[in-house]
This record gives structure tokens, sequence and C-alpha cells, in this order.
């Protein structure tokens, strides 16, 4: 193919001049510009080069290749075939095995610092590196190697943003994203299983127009396509806020097209631009078609969000069925419960304590050696043979011994004052 | 005399140990070896320090209902701006309770002795036998109840977590609020959701509010068990911020002391 230029790529595609000017415009929205970008945007496109890139796969099922090549979008496609002049992509290259390898290697010499590199899928470093190996050689050393060269990085999918589906649970093969690999160079992370064909577009334009990568967020996110929640732009959203929910799937709720938030949808808790830049040709998305969104822009989605169809995720993660308001409301049940059983132990101890106090008054009102009120205090502790009780108490109140004589004559006195006896001749 | 200035005395005067301090007044004919056993009303806890705990408390509650509503919408039929109300009253109510645990808070650095934080981290070892003493009590294994005016250690360490999850509760709270676009939570707080995500978040969030109910229940229940063994207004000490220990109480308490008990009797009889 000739490479002269992106317009003219587009044009032998059978691109009109009207549908370019509504592609740059597409792409300025994509990007929350402004719409008065849109010609900057067309002018920058038409007079560039086609822009080399090598595509590399690591752990991948290809989703985000099939997204991009199955969108229908007109314009994305042709963002991809022509406007960018893929130099390797193991799926699409004619040629296979060590010509395959050829290919990569001699665009890495031939536009050195000059080709975007696009990651798809996981890596893998278990093993050291053998699960996924691109001919002989690990993953990871090849992404290294091509990123080392590259003007950005750009991990597409989920899967190449934080290991994805391969990274979930166990994650066997140590998978993780492409992140650490990069080094030290220009880095973006398009998540979504599969990434929006429309945001790896508008980021590749947002590079020919402003020769930079679009802002982004901590994770490396675009805040263009990344910065607002699904939840905020949800066409469902006013059923949320109505509290007309949808409660089993294919209820009446469901069939009026009421909010997903109680069957587990997690856009109140994922930031994307599905609800407005849509899938197919912006025909539809997941929560237009019926399910609730599944979290997969959010880092780590398979183990942080939880099961797809519940709010919240299990705080326990071997014991998926057992939710956090069984725990808590177990644990509230549990302290009520020992609150009573505690409550009525107290009772018993405490109706004992008033048993021995009245004994010990009945014993003094019969005259026996016990008169004076220090004797009948000091009678309670001892007979209640406590940790503390039997020591004999020296005669008198303040004895030596100090606190604990004071504190068992306290109680001692309570029992009485309990009892409905005076505690000492100066009660009241 | 206002209600502020009552009973402030500096921690490091500790009260003298009961017995010194007894034999002491005994020669100035002090009121507690006169009348040991005469109640008397003392000050323990401050105006602003019962506000905050109702308020605290009224927030608790409604935060946990309608918070409990957002995690999972159920009873309330559809129809009106259910969920927009709802979500304003929660939001509401965690900024007032913001407010109440922002004054508490200054109440913890320069409150009173049975409100400052001194009253919460046992910094002597008095305080950390109490500890075990208290523990001791609710386990039937020790027969008294240890001697204090203000919060046992125990039930200090019970409120001490309660302050750590209430924090929890207002941090992933602003977290999670910042998930919509409010601030501060979408600039102030997007480390915390870049931490832990946001679904981590929730669920700290939802497992506290459980946490903070079951402290909540467990307090009511030892609050009314107490009242009933020590017998000195523990549970209207929160409305009238008066407890009415004996003399000789007063006296004999970790926080207490011959000066509290002083302020007292000049309060009563003043």
């Amino acid at each position: 193919m000739q490479d002269d230029g992106l317009y003219a790529a587009l044009l032998r595609r059978g691109m009109t001049r009207r549908s370019f000017l509504g592609f740059s415009a597409a792409m300025a929205a994509a990007l929350a510009l402004p719409a008065s970008f849109a010609p900057q945007i067309a002018t920058a496109v038409e007079g560039a080069k086609r822009l080399p890139v090598i595509w590399v796969r690591g752990q991948s099922c290809g989703g985000d290749t099939e997204a991009l090549l199955r969108s229908g979008d007109p314009t994305a496609v042709s963002l991809f075939l022509d406007v960018l002049a893929v130099e390797y992509h193991d799926s699409l290259l004619a040629v296979a095995g060590a010509d395959a390898e050829l290919a990569r290697t001699s665009a890495m010499q031939l536009y050195p610092n000059g080709y975007l590199a696009v990651v798809e899928g996981s890596i893998p470093d278990g093993a050291s590196g053998a699960y996924c190996l691109i001919g002989g050689r690990p993953a990871a050393d090849v992404v290294r190697e091509v990123s080392a060269g590259a003007l950005a990085t750009i991990a597409v999918g989920s899967c190449a943003c934080d290991g994805g589906v391969a990274a979930a649970g166990w994650n066997t093969t140590h998978a993780g994203g492409v992140k650490g690999l990069v080094g030290g160079g220009k880095y973006m992370a398009l998540p979504g299983c599969p990434v929006n064909p429309v945001n790896l577009a508008s980021v590749i334009v947002h590079w020919i127009t402003f020769s930079a990568l679009p802002a982004a967020d901590l994770a490396g996110r675009p805040l263009s396509a990344y910065g607002n929640l699904i939840h905020n732009q949800c066409e469902r959203r006013p059923h949320f806020e109505f509290g007309e929910f949808a409660t089993e799937w294919g209820d009446q709720g469901a069939q009026e097209g009421w909010c997903l938030y109680k069957l587990g949808c997690k856009g109140p808790e994922t930031m994307g631009n599905c609800p407005t830049v849509k899938y197919g040709e912006k025909i539809s998305w997941n929560v237009r078609a019926g399910h609730g969104c599944i979290g997969c822009m959010t880092p780590s989605f398979w183990n942080e969000m939880g099961s797809a169809h519940k709010r919240l995720p299990a705080p326990v993660f071997f014991l998926p069925n057992l939710t956090a308001d069984m725990i808590g409301g177990g644990l509230l049940a549990g302290i009520g419960g020992v609150a009573g059983l505690h409550a009525v132990g107290m009772g018993m101890r405490f109706k004992r304590r008033r048993v021995i106090a009245a004994r010990d008054k009945a014993m003094a009102a019969v005259g026996s050696a016990v008169a004076s009120p220090a004797a009948l205090e000091t009678e309670g502790p001892q007979a209640e043979a406590g940790p503390d009780g039997g020591r004999a108490p020296e005669a008198g109140g303040a004895s030596p011994a100090g606190t604990l004589d004071a504190a068992e004559r306290g109680a001692a006195a309570e029992a009485a004052l309990d009892s409905g006896a005076p505690a000492g001749p100066e009660e009241r | 005399m206002t209600a502020l200035d009552d009973v402030r005395i500096t921690p490091a005067a500790a009260p003298a140990p009961p017995t010194a301090s007894t034999e002491a007044t005994a020669a100035h004919g002090h009121p507690v070896i006169d009348r040991p056993h005469d109640r008397v009303g003392v000050y323990i806890w401050q105006v602003p320090v019962r506000i905050t705990h109702w308020v605290t408390a009224f927030c608790i509650v409604t935060l946990s209902l309608t918070g409990g509503y957002i995690a999972d919408p159920f009873l309330i039929p559809p129809g009106g701006h259910v969920m927009t109300t709802i979500r304003m009253i929660h939001i509401i109510a965690a900024l007032t309770f913001l407010v109440s645990g922002a004054i508490r808070t200054v109440y913890l650095l320069f409150g009173n002795r049975f409100a400052r934080w001194t009253a919460f981290i046992p910094t002597n070892r008095k305080q950390f036998t109490e500890l075990f003493r208290q523990a001791g009590f609710y386990g039937f294994v020790k027969s008294e109840i240890p001697k204090v005016l203000g919060h046992n250690q125990l039930a200090a360490a019970a409120y001490l977590a309660l302050f750590a999850l209430l924090l929890v509760e207002t941090v992933t709270g602003f977290a999670l609020d910042g998930l919509m676009g409010a601030e501060p939570g979408a600039t102030g707080f997007a480390w915390l959701r870049e931490l832990f995500g946001p679904q981590m978040l929730r669920l700290v969030h939802h497992l506290s509010m459980w946490l903070i109910l079951a402290i909540a229940l467990f307090h009511v229940y030892s609050c009314v068990l107490v009242d009933h063994i020590e017998n000195v207004g523990v549970v209207t000490s929160m409305f009238t911020g008066f407890k009415f220990p004996t003399r000789e109480e007063v006296v004999e308490s970790r926080d207490g002391g011959v000066e509290v008990l002083e302020q007292a009797v000049k309060r009563a009889e003043g």
C-alpha cells in the first residue's frame, strides 16, 4: 500500500469529505473536546503520515481485536486499517512463524522511536514467563523490548491493564498488566472487556493531533473516556432516583426498563463512557440491552467487583454465599444474645449477694458478735469468697489495706442498700 | 459557676491515695469522713459532650436506616424521588455527624478530665489494670466493679474502637461520594479509591455500620447494667450531666479525688 498520507488513504477507502469531517467531530466529542477542535483534528489527520503500530498480544482472548474489527463503525475500522500502518499483529498478519517475528523486528528497526506499541492481553511472569511465549521468548521480554522503542505504549482491554481474567482468583500464571514493563516511557491504559474501539481511536487521533496522550487519572486511564461515573450518564438513572428497580430478571420492572441497581449493576462504582459512546455503531450497550454493568473498566474488576448480580462483594472470598449483611446481622444478634445471657447471669449473682447481705443483717439483728456497721460490711465479700475476698479486715473503716477493702466495703454497703437495709447510721 | 469550668483539674494532679487523703482530711473534719455515705452530685458530662452524644446517636440511627435503603432499596414502594430524598437525608445526617464529631474532638483535647483523651487512652498502670478488672467483672471473674466516675477503661477502649470506626465511615463515605463527582471526595479522596477500589470501600462502609451498631447495642446494655450495679445514675447522667455517688466513692474513684469532692460539695452547697 502506498504511503501518501491518511487523507488519501481514507478517500481511497471510499470515505467522503463529509463523513471525514463527521469522523473528526466524533473524535473531538470522544475526547471531550469542544466542537471547535474538529477542524484542527481534520487538518492534523489530513496531513499526517500513517502511524506505524506494533500490536503485541499476551494472554488474550482476542476480544479487543475482535471488537475493533467487528465494530461496524466505519470510522474506527478505517482508522485501524488505513490511518494506522499495522506492522505487526499476530492474528492479522498474512505470514506466520519466523517471518512474523521478522516483521516485528524489522518494523522496530525501521521506525526507531516512531511507532505506537499496543498491548492486548495480560503478561504472566510465573514459571519465568513460560506460560506465554511469543516466538519462543517470554511475552514479558517481547513487550519490554517493543515498548522501549515506542512513542507510547497503550494497554487495550482489562487484561493488559491489570491482568484481567487471567489474574483473577488465585492467579495461577501470576499474570499482570503491562505498566511495570514500560520503562519510563509514555503509558496509557484503556481498560474494558473489550476496549471500546472509539476510545482507542480517540487516543490515537489525540496523539496525531497534539503529539501527546490525553490527560489521565491515577491508573493511567484517559479522563476523556474514564472521567465520569457510568451511573451519572446512564439512561436508566431517573428510575434509580425514583426508587424504581427491577428485582428479578424479566419481571415487570425489567420490562419497563427500570434501574438494574438491585440486580447488581456496577454502574454506580465504575468510571467509563459506555452510556454515551455505546457499542456497535452507537446502537446499544449492556445496560440498555437489559443486563447491569459488570464494572469491567475498574482495575482488577474480577476480584474487586464481586458477583455481577450482587451489590456488594463477599467479605470472605472463599465463602461466596456469605454476605456482609449475614455477618453483620449475625454479629448484632450474637451481641444481643450474649447481652441477654449476661443480664441473666448478673441478675443471679446480685440476687445471691442480696440474700447474703440480708442473712448477715439478720445475724446482726439477733445480737451475734457482729454489731457494728463496719463488721456487717466485711461479711459480704467473705461469704462471696471472691478472688479478693477472705482477707481479714482491720477494725475501723480506713484500714491501711486501702483500696480493695474500700471497694469491698462500698459494694457491701450497696448490697445492703439493695436489700432495703440501711447501709449505716449515717444513711438519710 | 458555668458549666464549662466545673471540675476541670489537670490530669497531672492525680488524686491522692484514698487512705492518705481520708486521713489527711480527717483532721479538718472533712465531709468525706463526717458523712461518707451521703450522696453528692458530681458534674461529669459537659453540655457539648452530652449534645454531641445524642446528636451522634441520632445520626447513627438515621445513617444506618438510610444507608440500609441505599445499599438495598426495600420496603418503600417506588414513586416520588425516594432514592434522591433518602440519599439527601443520608448526606445531611453525615455532615451533621461530621460537625458533631468535630466538636467532640475539640472536647477530646480541651474538655474536662472525664471527656479528655486521657480518659480514653490508658496512660498509667492504674488505668491498665482497671481495663482487666472491668473485663473480669463482666466475665464473672471479679465480684467488684472498679470505682470510677467517668468512663471505665473497658468502655473507653470500646469508644476508641467506635471513634475509629466512625472515622472509617467518614473517610470511606467521602470517597464514595466522590465517585459521583462531588467534592471534596472527587479529588481529595481519589487516592483511596485508587488504593482499595470502590467496591472494597463500599464493603468496608457497610461492614463498619454493623460493627458500630453492635458496639451501640452493647453500649446500651452495659449502661443499663452498670446503672443497676453502681446505683449512681449512669443513664440519667447523659441527660443531666450529673452522677450521684457517695462522698466516699468520689474520693476513692480512679478519676475522682478529694478536689473533685470538694468542688462537688461546694457546688451543692453554694
